[in-house]
């Protein structure tokens, strides 16, 4: 109780009085009393960098200023915010910034939901009184994923922070300096020749359109207008949660049979759900877990391989770990891959025909769905296409569906149904939780009786613990935001190395931070508050499932009878699992 | 004294890139040819400080001062001063004295001065700790280990008022003690040495002339406070300080005054050498930090403080080379003493790099109340060619310019920013009536906007537009309007850059455009550059009344502007003129003019 007290500061924002967890910054003080300051490079996923020079405040009888965001609060603190001093220091800056940025608006990506071009309305910018002079170097196109346009950035540095602190990657720096500063590769290499895992957290994070997705929709317009191909969506589980917010929904609404007949107006012939494949990961994955363990066969600690990006990660940081990668592949290119086979043969389609696309949270899934021959495994791309959930809404808009009206529909058979467990792969601890309760059936014959797994559940970024599978106990943990799986991965480098026993048997990882719900492919704006209420929306969605675990799905039980035959069989392995290779960190 | 006569010769980078090292040489060998090697000591020392007379010999005990050595006066000195007794009156800095001995304290450039911070430079072998020590070297030290608390030895710095010598002027022990009062596994002591304003060297000269004083004071520091590291971030251009600091740091190990259990106390201290890449922002110290932890040079923003979070986290004391410097003579002497000295706001000595229009440039050591005049006039000798002065610029590339109205001003840290300017760390630069004044802000502008390390909008972007629009100003294009967007763009910079570089990179220019509106206002509305500097704006004629066509400046032109019969007057083509000003300097009766 005592500490409680300590821990909270009294200030004042504008003559009145706040009270303020110690430790928060000015901006969030002023926040409390509905006060906004303008910023461009704070972002509450990251520590303040100070860059951009908008927020500063006055400190009463001070005469230097203060940057809001870098600034903590403090007991009898009292600040301005707002004087005609402030606004015309403000204006000047943002005057400036704008005199190094283009104003061609009307043609970018982020026209409409771009940081700079709110403050630009909001301050009344009419004219460009400073010379306009702007970065004169071409976009890079390399990666398949992100594109990055020099001339648009305003080295807020967000991008760098999120590369570096937040994933860990550090393959965006600053390179030069004064206005010759960019932001770009080492050695001003092509982002594709990077360390970059196509996670994409930079371009979501960018308060511009300087990191941008890059842009398929019109494959996607190609696609269904060509009368040969016969279109199939699927449709992964986090972007049911965060589709609505494109269209003005609360975080967290699910969106999933809208999401279907939005497909269907779009022209899609079949619409499948990822979250049918993502119980059948769990049928694979879980099998070879319950293997190794078993069995021996196979290295200890299982780490799951569905996020793209941290397999990328894997193969290049530590490649040592190759081992102990679960070799089914992600949901998205099972999926894939029993669409141009065991759905092509029982709809009796020519599968060359088939155009399989991919509606994904993620721009690492764009890499992924060519990253090698294993993703063919259908005889063709098991994955023609893939959109993120920002692509998706900017088609969905430009296709003039009223998205909020619409009524619902249901997704289509044989790989559409989904148990609850499909649809929590969407956040961390979600696969765990999957394949625990799965697992749990498969070791002991019998149903778990709680399947809320709460002990995985949370947002630290480091968890790990143990879980009882009826006298068998099994020690996993789970990291998410790729900085934080080094902690994990170096306890089992070290046990290795002392001749220890591993201190994990099963590791769920994923590369964004909460998960696929907050991926790089995601409407923009996403905090913690945002994520939560995501993963809020994936349990409920989880929550009010007929069937809560994977291998009660029965469509799953339905492709094993016809198709498959068992997990692990020797057709499941040819279309559902892949191998891993190490990979340079730097191309050349 | 053990030899009879002592020959010094300045070892500091400036007289080593005149052949110092070859003098030196030359000394020793014609003391070995002439037989009086047993007699005489030659001793390379540090700066004197007199640079516009390089190479400096001084000879002890008679205090002769011989200027512009040359490696072919060694055989000279050695027997005509050593052997003979008789001083080398040409090469004398005051030739035409009339007393039989042209001592050092006769000399005006050092008559004002009061060195503290210089006190070994020039005297000592600062490759030899012997000679440190004995001028008491290293005491100070043993009195804060033995006889002192950490308290007291803060409590003295507080008596005695030591600021910041780096350009902030923050008391010296309250960082002291900020750092000593946080409690920490690790604490870190560091020494600024990135030097880098354009013309200043005073940091350098303090290292290569007495590196020792750098030492004691970090190892003070270090058991006053409670660390056990220093590091010293020195630019890498700086090599002939880094190769003294190296010598000194073994010799002090060698001696059991730096590394484990120092002079028998049982406090362990050492030190590291950490090169910088010469970026101007690495001096701004918590980007100096990231830079030793060998992150990117980039600023970040205050509180915390390094002496709470600093080098890795840890509390650190980070002070300028020349603030470190003044710590051992505090020790020794007393607050009280160095309170004495000075102004009541600022106290103590501050060492200042004159250079520009002056006649005698070098490394000056004042007092603190010193006026611009006694620095400009007595010590600097005034301005060189007997040319107009017209502003100085104190303060580095950051600094404002002051006029003559303000040459009466004593200097201390609080007169200079009052007047729009400030004292930095300790660069002076002159400036006469051929100098624009717009041109000279372009140029500091320009230093800062190169020097910008691209972090923060305002000054990343509002430098580089300031220097566009003050290039538009020199080509004659600028406009009224100008002047306010400057004015706009400056204030902005000021308030909204994120640390120091950035919030004083304009004041050149609002202190140019203050005190010097009519300047400006010529180049904008005249299109005329009263200096004649701004190539734009001028044009080169020449008086036919005054040419008696000898065709020198025609032969010279390179670009055959210049046209004209033998004896005839000539003519400039101004299409073709590039404005390079040789038949200027060619013309020996004025008939090329500028206007």
């Amino acid at each position: 109780m005592r500490r409680n007290q300590l821990s909270i500061v009294h200030m004042k924002v504008n003559g009145m009085p706040v009270e303020v967890e110690a430790g928060s910054n000015i901006l969030a003080a002023a926040k409390k009393v509905n006060v906004n300051i303008p910023t461009l490079c704070y972002h509450p996923d990251l520590p303040a960098w100070a860059a951009c020079g908008l927020c500063v405040v006055k400190q009463e009888n001070s005469p230097k200023l203060l940057r809001a965001c870098a600034t903590p609060v403090q007991e009898n603190l009292s600040i301005i915010t707002h004087d005609a001093e402030l606004y015309q220091i403000r204006k000047t800056v943002l005057e400036l910034i704008l005199s190094s940025h283009p104003s061609t608006c009307l043609t970018c990506g982020r026209n409409g939901t771009c940081e700079l071009q709110r403050f630009a309305a909001e301050f009344g910018i009419r004219e460009q009184p400073y010379e306009v002079r702007l970065v004169d170097l071409p976009k890079d196109t390399s990666t398949t994923s992100i594109v990055l346009d020099p001339s648009k950035c305003i080295k807020c540095g967000r991008c760098v922070q999120v590369c570096q602190n937040m994933q860990g990657v550090y393959a965006l720096e600053f390179i030069g300096r004064g206005d010759q500063t960019v932001i770009s590769p080492a050695a001003s290499l092509p982002l594709n020749d990077s360390p970059c895992i196509k996670c994409g957290q930079c371009s979501a994070h960018c308060p511009v359109g300087a990191i941008f997705e890059k842009d398929e929709t019109q494959s996607f317009v190609k696609a269904v207008s060509d009368p040969d191909k016969h279109v199939v969506v699927q449709v992964a589980p986090a972007v049911r949660v965060a589709l609505g917010e494109a269209f003005n929904l609360p975080a967290g609404t699910i969106t999933t049979n809208k999401i279907y007949s939005a497909l269907r107006r779009l022209g899609a012939d079949k619409v499948f759900d990822t979250n049918f494949s993502a119980d059948l990961t769990i049928m694979e994955e879980g099998t070879e877990l319950v293997r190794r363990l078993t069995t021996g066969s196979g290295a200890i600690p299982q780490i799951t391989s569905c996020c793209p990006a941290w397999t990328d990660y894997m193969e290049k940081y530590y490649p040592d770990m190759i081992p102990n990668f679960s070799t089914a592949k992600s949901p998205m290119m099972m999926q894939g891959a029993v669409t141009k086979t065991y759905y092509a043969e029982k709809a009796q389609i020519d599968p060359a025909k088939i155009y399989s696309v991919a509606i994904m949270p993620c721009t690492a899934k764009k890499f992924e769905k060519s990253r090698d021959d294993n993703m063919r495994s259908s005889g063709f791309a098991d994955v023609d296409l893939v959109l993120t959930t920002r692509e998706f809404a900017r088609l969905i808009k430009a296709s003039g569906i009223d998205f909020l009206e619409i009524e619902g529909e249901e997704a289509d058979s044989p790989i559409g149904m989904y148990a609850g467990a499909g649809t929590i792969f969407g956040n961390t601890g979600g696969v765990m939780e999957a394949a625990i309760r799965t697992a749990y059936h498969l070791i002991t014959g019998e149903e778990l009786p709680n399947v809320n797994v709460e002990a995985v559940r949370g947002m630290e970024g480091v968890r790990s613990g143990e879980v009882d599978i009826k006298g068998t106990k099994v020690k996993v943990a789970i990291a998410h935001g790729m900085a934080n799986v080094a902690t994990i991965l170096e306890e089992i480098r070290e046990a290795r190395v002392m001749g220890k026993e591993p201190p994990y048997q099963f590791i769920e990882v994923m590369a964004c931070r909460g998960g696929c719900v907050a991926g790089g492919g995601q409407p923009y704006s996403t905090t913690d508050d945002i994520r939560n209420k995501r993963i809020a929306g994936l349990y409920s969605d989880d929550e009010r499932s007929t069937y809560r675990c994977s291998h009660q799905n029965p469509e799953i039980i339905q492709i094993y009878d016809e198709f498959l035959g068992e997990p692990l069989s020797e057709k499941a392995h040819h279309l559902l699992h892949t191998t891993y290779q190490e990979r340079k960190i730097y191309k050349h | 004294m053990a030899f009879r006569n002592y020959i010094l010769v300045c070892g500091g980078t400036a007289c080593e890139s005149s052949k110092a090292g070859a003098i030196y040489d030359a000394l020793v060998a014609e003391c070995r040819a002439q037989g009086v090697s047993q007699d005489v000591q030659v001793v390379k020392t540090g700066c004197f400080g007199f640079c516009e007379q390089g190479p400096i010999v001084k000879v002890l005990p008679e205090d002769s001062f011989y200027v512009q050595v040359k490696p072919e006066d060694a055989k000279e000195i050695v027997s005509e001063h050593i052997v003979k007794g008789r001083e080398v009156r040409r090469l004398l800095y005051d030739k035409d004295s009339s007393k039989k001995h042209a001592k050092v304290e006769d000399i005006k450039f050092y008559q004002k001065q009061f060195r503290i911070v210089l006190r070994n430079c020039g005297f000592i072998d600062p490759e030899n700790i012997d000679e440190y020590i004995a001028r008491e070297g290293y005491v100070a030290l043993e009195k804060t280990l033995f006889d002192m608390t950490p308290d007291d030895v803060i409590n003295e710095l507080k008596i005695a008022g030591l600021r910041g010598r780096g350009g902030a002027g923050f008391p010296t022990w309250m960082k002291w003690n900020f750092t000593k009062q946080v409690e920490a596994d690790e604490k870190y002591i560091v020494c600024n040495a990135d030097e880098g304003d354009p013309g200043a060297y005073m940091d350098r000269s303090t290292l290569e002339g007495d590196p020792h004083s750098v030492l004691e004071a970090m190892t003070i520091a270090g058991h006053t406070v409670g660390a056990r590291q220093g590091f010293i971030y020195i630019r890498a251009e700086y090599p002939l300080a880094i190769h003294r600091l190296e010598v000194a740091m073994k010799q002090s190990r060698e001696y059991g005054l730096l590394g484990k259990n120092i002079l028998g106390s049982g406090f362990d201290f050492d030190i590291e050498i950490r090169l910088g890449a010469g970026a101007f922002v690495c001096g701004e110290e918590t980007a100096l930090l990231a830079s030793i932890e060998g992150r990117r040079g980039m600023p970040v923003p205050r509180p915390p403080f390094p002496a709470v979070r600093g080098l890795w986290g840890k509390p650190t004391v980070i002070n300028n080379v020349e603030t470190w410097a003044n710590i051992p003579v505090i020790i020794l002497k007393g607050g009280p003493w160095f309170e004495r000295i000075g102004t009541p706001d600022s106290h103590g000595t501050k060492v200042f790099a004159l250079t520009g229009k002056i006649r005698n440039s070098g490394l000056v050591e004042v007092p603190m109340g010193t006026t611009l005049r006694e620095i400009i006039y007595d010590v600097g000798g005034g301005i060189a060619h007997d040319k107009e002065f017209k502003a100085v610029q104190t303060g580095g590339p950051s600094g404002g310019v002051i006029t003559k109205d303000y040459l009466d001003t004593p200097i201390d840290f609080g007169s200079l920013t009052k007047l729009g300017s400030m004292m930095g760390s300790g660069g002076m630069i002159v400036m006469d009536e051929d100098d624009c004044i717009v041109d000279v802000a372009k140029f500091y502008l320009n230093f800062t906007v190169d020097e910008s390390c691209g972090k923060c909008a305002p000054c990343r972007i509002g430098g580089r537009s300031l220097a566009n629009i003050l290039d538009k100003i020199t080509k004659g294009n600028g406009t009224l309007e100008d002047l306010d967007k400057m004015e706009e763009i400056g204030g902005a910079m000021k308030k909204a850059s994120l640390c120091a570089l950035g919030q004083t990179a304009p004041n050149p220019i609002l202190s140019t455009v203050y005190y010097f509106k009519d300047e400006y206002l010529a180049h904008i509305v005249e299109k005329r550059c009263p200096a004649g500097k701004c190539k734009s704006l001028i044009t080169y004629s020449i008086n036919t009344e005054k040419c008696i066509g000898c065709t020198a400046c025609a032969r010279k032109c390179p670009v055959q502007a210049i046209t004209g019969e033998r004896r005839a007057p000539h003519t400039i083509d101004p299409a073709l003129c590039i404005k390079c000003g040789i038949c200027l300097e060619t013309c020996k009766f004025g008939a090329v003019e500028v206007r």
